[in-house]
């Protein structure tokens, strides 16, 4: 009995500990951020590796993801005679819930999963440490540009995600079923806010966008250094991501919902 | 690894395509303002009870869309509806003694604007407005008259059989 609680008792140390050193990890990325004539070209070279090269699932399953929704939606409400609802359906479940969770979940597998394995690798073969050595600091040079990709990468692929997934919408709803284009698109702008739906669904990217770089990073760093190790960081990094973004997902719509 | 211009070239489209979604995202789906006027004229229409007309409801000629609606607003004087609707160009032979009434699609359906040609030999113009129109069918206020005129209908037997 007495073991299960001090068992219990070090687990929760251990846990606590390695929130810490993640904060302390966070904690170092904001406040080393790298010089502007050297930083800026290596936080693009990561807004290309995460960004640029995720852009071909994201514009892909936007699509399709789009193009189900409507079909899927149009068949349920044609029961009811509400079939010109299509527009608002799709618009808004792809604008607030949708496009950024997805997105985050995608970039989680993507990028984030490869950010962890690199750092990982890193780590491993002591290349962190030799750039220590040679008086570079790793938090300038690799750290933190990885993490600031991934949080300039994920608003954008959201925006993307989101502009895709309508247009299938479109082509499934006016295209393909018969939709009035007109009524397609009134009644999505007329139920479509800018500012309630389009800017809070890019205000929960941004947080996610933060969340997945976080632990993608802190995975990595934290990977013990062994091929085990490196295995267990990366799928650490994409369960931890895709749990905590469908977490925040609910606490953001808790709170926007209710106005803040 | 590719040149460092290259790489920046990219992030450049790549921001440029998220900019672009953002534009569609405001303009196309929220409806923001749209900067694009289409090619078209204005028509104006003062109607006695507009319904669930919306700003982007299409206009119809024999079933046909030929432009959509752009604005629905209240005349402050008259208190009837002034709607301004925005015609494709290529159909600049409406004759401008046509008459324009607010229908439904379907029987929940939304409405639109449904214009029927008359004979005239003037055609609409931009700033032209149509001077015969016919109020939207309000759902209710037929059930309404309906109820009343059951109801009266039945009192009146009532008194035949006394």
């Amino acid at each position: 009995m007495l073991t299960h609680i001090v068992e219990l008792g070090k687990f929760g140390i251990n846990e606590l500990r390695e929130f810490g050193k993640a904060g302390v990890l966070l904690y170092r990325v904001l406040i080393c951020w790298p010089n502007f004539r050297k930083g800026v070209p290596l936080t693009l070279q990561q807004v290309y590796m995460e960004g640029v090269l995720s852009l071909l699932i994201i514009v892909v399953s936007s699509l399709f993801i789009g193009m189900v929704v409507a079909l899927q939606g149009y068949h349920t409400l044609a029961k009811f005679g509400a079939a010109q609802q299509l527009g608002p359906l799709v618009a808004l479940s792809v604008t607030r819930e949708l496009g950024p969770v997805v997105t985050a979940i995608l970039f989680a597998g993507r990028a984030g999963s490869a950010v962890t394995a690199e750092i990982g690798l890193m780590k491993a073969t002591e290349q962190l440490s030799s750039m220590e050595m040679m008086a570079v600091d790793p938090f300038r040079q690799i750290i933190s540009p990885r993490f600031w990709g991934g949080f300039i990468s994920m608003p954008l692929l959201t925006l993307i995600f989101n502009a895709v997934a309508i247009y299938g919408a479109y082509l499934v709803g006016v295209q393909w079923l018969g939709l009035d284009p007109g009524v397609f698109w009134a009644n999505m702008q007329d139920s479509v806010d800018f500012h309630l739906d389009i800017v809070n669904g890019i205000l929960k990217s941004v947080v996610f966008g933060i969340a997945v770089s976080w632990i993608a990073v802190y995975q990595g760093y934290d990977a013990k250094p062994t091929s085990a190790g490196i295995a267990i960081a990366t799928t650490r990094s994409v369960v931890y991501s895709s749990l905590a973004v469908l977490g925040l997902d609910f606490v953001l719509t808790a709170m926007m919902i209710r106005g803040w | 690894m590719m040149s460092q211009k290259m790489v920046e070239g990219l992030v450049g489209v790549f921001v440029l395509a998220a900019i672009l979604a953002l534009l569609v995202l405001a303009l196309k789906v929220s409806g923001l303002t749209s900067f694009f006027p289409g090619e078209g004229f204005m028509v104006t229409a003062y109607f006695d009870e507009a319904g669930q007309l919306k700003v982007r409801a299409p206009v119809k000629v024999a079933g046909v869309q030929v432009g959509e609606v752009k604005s629905v607003e209240l005349d402050p004087t008259t208190f009837r509806a002034l709607v301004k609707m925005q015609i494709n160009k290529k159909y600049n032979d409406i004759p401008d003694d046509s008459s324009a009434s607010i229908m439904t699609a379907g029987l929940l359906g939304d409405n639109y604007i449904a214009i029927t040609p008359m004979y005239s030999k003037t055609a609409l113009a931009n700033g032209s407005q149509i001077q015969y129109t016919q109020p939207a069918i309000i759902l209710e206020k037929l059930i309404g008259q309906l109820i009343y005129k059951i109801g009266n209908s039945g009192k009146e037997e009532q008194h035949e059989k006394i």
